[in-house]
């Protein structure tokens, strides 16, 4: 029997827990159908976490297209279908794509090995600096910091998840959230999560009290790694300092928990515990335009 | 005389042709081992690992590259036979990512900055900081002309220069100290 998971119109960070709560009541061998058809908008998160979704189930599942044009279109030259074929099927119609129409930051792209990190950050450099300058307003010194938030954040697949991931970069205008233009970045995998990296250390102790959430805090707030050298950890330190110069937000959502360093122009939750279980870890990173100061 | 390392061309002859970023801790970790092979070579006092053709430089690189090759070589007891450090056309956001791994290891180091004037980055106290900006400044000094800098007595400057001598900072030519970029014999 098929189940049918039912996508929201909107598919961000916050409605894919939507999704989630629907699909935790089915193991990874029933099947499920992934019913995107009346999906109208999706953020980098959302299509990362898509992907994401399939890698994470036993039985492969079906997935319907989004039936609007224009979203599919666009999820099409976001690079979506090029790789939901590979671990959906896929139904309904599927646009066809011009090699270089894509207007997408980043388009969806694989981080499987070192290499792939090196292709990313080349990819994203020219185009960062444009938007960062000229749509965003903010320094052109925030450039280089972007690119490294990026490989850093990418490296984390790399280091910590045990398979690979995916990653997605995009600017658009944030209008119901926050008036503003942001640029995102989604990085999504399906692999062992921060709390069985942080377990698989040397040494590592079991507290009272351990479990997602407080994996989370360990690495994303306190730097550890399972890796017990002093440098280790940079990665999501540099992250933060980034975000914190820009006025950034990040969230790291890994299990049953997602932590966040909230923004002033936020209200998120600082740490949600108890959600559906989800495997790997997924990071999303938001820097919004930069307003004149009144 | 010194000796020059082109990071750039190590990271092109060392990872890939077409790669000018150093990204990655993988990739750091080869470069850094090329480094090494290039110094069991060097006879020089001076080692100027030079960063100018570099684009980006992620945290996790410069922890590989830069803070574990002064972690070999120029932490708490460096061997006689260990290089001084000169690190050439570091830019700003190259300086974002060393000075945070420094931090981490309470590692220091000197930069030549490629649109400004060498500095000394890292972990160092203000004292520390003032003494290396004398040497800086003066080229050569004695202890003395340290402790007027520095306003200290001339035993605690001495003890100062010391420590940056061992932290591979400053050089030592007799009674004097000298700049790691000045040419001479390390006493």
């Amino acid at each position: 029997m098929t189940t049918v998971i039912t996508v929201p119109p909107s598919l961000d960070d916050t409605s894919f827990e939507q999704v989630l709560e629907q699909v935790a009541h089915f193991p990874p061998e029933q099947k499920i159908l992934v019913d995107a058809r009346h999906t109208r908008w999706a953020s980098p998160y959302g299509l990362t976490a898509l992907l994401t979704l399939a890698e994470s189930r036993i039985e492969r599942p079906d997935f319907a297209a989004p039936e609007i044009e224009d979203t599919a279109s666009y999820w099409a030259r976001a690079g979506f279908f090029k790789y939901a074929v590979e671990m959906y099927d896929v139904h309904g119609h599927i646009p066809k794509t011009r090699a270089g129409e894509s207007e997408v930051l980043l388009e969806i792209t694989p981080v499987r090995k070192s290499e792939d990190v090196h292709t990313v950050v080349g990819r994203i450099q020219q185009k960062a600096a444009e938007i960062i300058q000229k749509k965003l307003n903010i320094d052109a010194k925030a450039t280089v910091g972007f690119a490294m938030t990026l490989s850093e954040a990418c490296q984390n697949i790399i280091e910590h998840a045990g398979r690979g991931g995916w990653v997605m970069v995009q600017t658009y205008q944030w209008q119901k959230r926050l008036g503003r233009r942001v640029v995102v970045i989604a990085v999504c995998d399906a692999g062992v999560g921060f709390r069985s990296s942080l377990e698989s250390a040397q040494g590592h102790r079991l507290g009272d009290r351990w479990d997602d959430a407080m994996a989370l805090e360990e690495a994303v707030i306190r730097g550890v790694s399972r890796f017990r050298e002093t440098g280790r950890g940079q990665g999501l330190a540099g992250i933060r300092r980034y975000i914190g110069r820009w006025d950034g937000k990040l969230s790291v959502r890994s299990g049953t928990a997602r932590i966040t360093i909230v923004p002033e122009w936020d209200d998120d939750e600082p740490l949600a515990e108890g959600l559906p279980n989800f495997p790997g870890a997924q990071m999303q990173i938001t820097i919004p335009e930069k307003v004149a100061a009144k | 005389m010194s000796h020059l390392i082109d990071v750039s061309a190590v990271l092109r002859r060392t990872v890939a042709d077409h790669f000018s970023d150093l990204v990655t801790r993988p990739t750091g970790a080869a470069v850094r081992t090329q480094i090494e092979a290039q110094l069991l070579l060097s006879t020089s006092a001076t080692v100027v690992i030079d960063f100018s053709a570099v684009g980006l430089l992620d945290f996790s690189c410069a922890d590989e590259v830069v803070a574990k090759l002064l972690l070999r070589h120029a932490a708490d007891s460096p061997e006689a036979g260990d290089p001084f450090f000169l690190f050439r056309g570091v830019s700003d956001s190259h300086l974002d990512a060393i000075e945070a791994v420094l931090e981490r290891h309470g590692l220091a180091l000197v930069a030549e900055p490629s649109d400004g004037p060498r500095l000394v980055v890292g972990a160092l106290d203000p004292l520390e900081r003032v003494a290396w900006e004398a040497i800086s400044r003066l080229g050569s000094a004695a202890p003395a002309d340290v402790a007027d800098a520095a306003g200290c007595a001339v035993a605690d400057a001495e003890d100062i220069l010391e420590g940056l001598r061992r932290r591979r900072l400053v050089r030592r030519r007799e009674s004097h100290y000298l700049t790691v970029w000045e040419e001479g014999a390390d006493a």
